[in-house]
């Protein structure tokens, strides 16, 4: 059963249901998003349904590039026998 | 001692016996300590324990509270774990090293006044350095010695600290920092601050979990950097300073972990992002922030070690660290991908795991004393654990190219120890009660509300769809990620090229004047010494030298010159002094 679910998401046969099933999530959570109640809002953006979402994508993306380009033009990466 | 049973001393004075045993009497035996020390943590009362003098001080062995119990008590479960996974280990000195590393711990936790605290706080830098030169090897043993450099300094900083404070408020009483922080309140709190590898003091610590052994690694992951946030809870709530330290470091470590190629490394720098969550908690103050540092604590310790053990079982079957060598093996290892994902989804906070009810509790304890850019900025951080520990790492780890390594499941013991783990992660994030009944404080959160639930996942997916997009992107590179260990291993290198250059000239130059101008001098002065020395003192001094003589014989054949023995000799050394005093102190 646990080597079922671990091959559908590695094996090259599912690729296409795992797109889906992987957008329908998506779909799924942010239309819930814009159901739930949200009396205790504290901040602007707790009011604002889809936020979250937003956040996470920009977040992703920033720690992503931000990060590499430290790596990159920062000069953090460097050869693994740097201090050899 | 009235009646309490330190568990601490459950796990050192227990370690004595293992090397004497073998076979399964010695797997029973290893499995029966931790378990003893469990039940002991168990029956324990609240209460002040082993009272006495020691140096005009007053000395507290210890302080049971719930929030060292907390502690103690994951402590205790997590050293049952680790052991079932090491459980195939041959070599006893490994198995002593750890219990002595996991009682120093419990001892820290225990601790009711500096003195006590800073004996086992040296023998966790110790015992655990011994964990990663028992790996071997020239990469191993160089950053051994590095880790154990810099505690040793952090020792320093924190034994002056004590001295400092305990002169300035005439206590050695382990317990919050009251007043004005002067420089011996500083002092500690550096020594804390290095533990609990906080930037830019956090480079030991990635430094050294990678190169250490597969199972001591696993030790590693829970308990100094926990230990640290325990003291800092104990001492330092409320300091604004741990805020923002805990804040920075939340996202320094996910910054890194998009470089890294190592796997535990990566998985090394998410301990730094996740500690800081609970620094930031410690640094709020308040019941319900603390609260979350000490949940989270928690909660961190089974599914960090969760996932070192995932990522020992790859290296253990195809003796590959590095994400550009590994690949595929979700085939032949689905069982270590499964449980390893448990806990990526722990530590990513999804709902029903343990993170999304422990996590949550520190950011709303953020959200309610109105710090939006700590919300935000831990959020963030949030999105990028999941991003690596949870999507990228797992990745290329298990799917991604494949790499047609051979491969099969780890041995049972190591699947085991991860179940046990697993079915922890999953228990406190479906039953939050059972944690929030253990913090310190009463629990006022309810962590499954529409709103969080949704938030939440709408967080992680759409990180998800960020790494799909940008895949690419992430593919790891064969390099290394400088840190702050640069100004300490480039400066290593200053300072030798100092002592070989200009120093060595200098000394050339002081000790040519000396055999120009000194030298007959000295030469007069001897004469006249020897002839009183050979006719009176030298009788005497023969025989002590004959005697040092021997002596030093013998030592010679102890110096092996392998560093491993000395550190063995050095755990000795701490096994022995703790016996002394356990004795002693009855």
């Amino acid at each position: 059963m646990i080597k079922r679910v671990v091959d559908f998401f590695g094996d090259e046969e599912y690729a296409r249901q795992r797109r889906r099933l992987f957008y329908l999530v998506l779909v799924l959570i942010a239309i819930a998003d814009f159901l739930v109640s949200r009396e205790h809002a504290e901040y602007l953006w707790d009011r604002l349904p889809g936020w979250s979402a937003v956040y996470g994508f920009g977040s992703c993306v920033l720690l992503i590039f931000v990060s590499k380009f430290l790596g990159h033009q920062g000069g953090l990466m460097r050869r693994e026998d740097y201090y050899d | 001692m009235t009646d309490l049973i330190h568990p601490g001393l459950i796990f050192i004075l227990g370690a004595l016996p293992i090397p004497l045993l073998s076979g399964s009497i010695r797997k029973a035996y290893l499995l029966l300590i931790p378990a003893l020390a469990i039940l002991a943590v168990l029956a324990m009362q609240p209460g002040s324990y082993g009272e006495m003098q020691f140096i005009g001080q007053e000395v507290l062995i210890a302080k049971v509270d719930k929030l060292s119990i907390v502690f103690a008590t994951v402590f205790t479960i997590m050293a049952l774990i680790g052991t079932v996974y090491a459980l195939h280990l041959p070599h006893a000195d490994q198995h002593v090293a750890a219990f002595v590393y996991v009682g120093s711990a419990l001892g820290v936790v225990f601790a009711g006044d500096y003195l006590t605290l800073y004996l086992f706080w040296e023998g966790m830098a110790f015992a655990s350095a011994y964990l990663v030169f028992a790996q071997g090897g020239r990469q191993a043993v160089a950053a051994g010695f590095r880790y154990l450099m810099v505690h040793i300094t952090g020792g320093v900083a924190l034994l002056g600290g004590i001295i400092l404070h305990g002169l300035a408020t005439g206590s050695l009483l382990f317990g919050p920092i009251e007043g004005g922080m002067g420089v011996g309140a500083y002092l500690i709190l550096a020594g804390f601050l290095l533990n609990a590898a906080v930037p830019p003091l956090n480079a030991w610590l990635t430094d050294a979990y990678p190169e250490a052994t597969v199972t001591g690694a696993v030790f590693m992951s829970a308990f100094t950097t926990k230990t640290a946030v325990y003291v800092l809870a104990r001492a330092f709530p409320g300091t604004e300073l741990l805020v923002w330290l805990g804040t920075a470091m939340a996202l320094y470590g996910v910054i890194y972990a998009v470089l890294e190629n190592d796997c535990r490394r990566l998985l090394a720098y998410h301990i730094v992002s996740q500690v800081g969550y609970m620094v930031a908690g410690v640094g709020i103050g308040t019941e319900m922030a603390v609260n979350g540092a000490t949940g989270h604590a928690f909660a961190h310790i089974l599914y960090k070690a969760l996932l070192f053990m995932g990522a020992g079982a790859v290296i253990y079957v195809t003796g590959r660290r590095k994400l550009t060598e590994l690949g595929g093996l979700y085939k032949t290892m689905p069982m270590t991908v499964a449980l390893y994902m448990v806990g990526a989804f722990a530590i990513s906070a999804f709902p029903f795991f343990s993170g999304f009810v422990t996590k949550s509790m520190v950011v709303a304890a953020a959200g309610q004393d109105h710090r939006a850019l700590v919300v935000l900025a831990l959020t963030m951080a949030s999105s990028g654990t999941f991003l690596h520990t949870g999507l990228k790492l797992p990745y290329y780890m298990f799917f991604g190219t494949d790499q047609k390594l051979e491969a099969r499941e780890p041995p049972g013991n190591m699947l085991v120890a991860m179940g046990m783990a697993a079915v922890l992660c999953i228990a406190i994030g479906v039953f939050p009660q059972m944690l929030y009944a253990l913090l310190p404080y009463p629990v006022d959160f309810e962590p499954y509300t529409g709103v969080h639930v949704t938030e939440s996942l709408g967080v992680l997916m759409f990180t998800a769809l960020g790494f799909v997009l940008f895949l690419k992107a992430l593919d790891p590179e064969n390099t290394i990620s400088l840190d702050t260990d640069w100004f300490y291993r480039k400066g290593a290198r200053v300072f030798m090229w100092i002592a070989e250059k200009p120093l060595a000239r200098y000394e050339k130059a002081v000790s040519d004047v000396s055999e120009t101008a000194a030298l007959p001098f000295l030469h007069g002065a001897a004469r006249a010494g020897l002839r009183i020395d050979l006719t009176g003192v030298d009788a005497i001094v023969n025989g002590v030298a004959r005697s040092i003589l021997r002596g030093g014989g013998a030592l010679r054949r102890l110096q092996t010159g392998v560093v491993t023995h000395y550190v063995l000799a050095m755990i000795v050394g701490v096994i022995a002094a703790v016996a002394v005093f356990a004795v002693a102190w009855r």
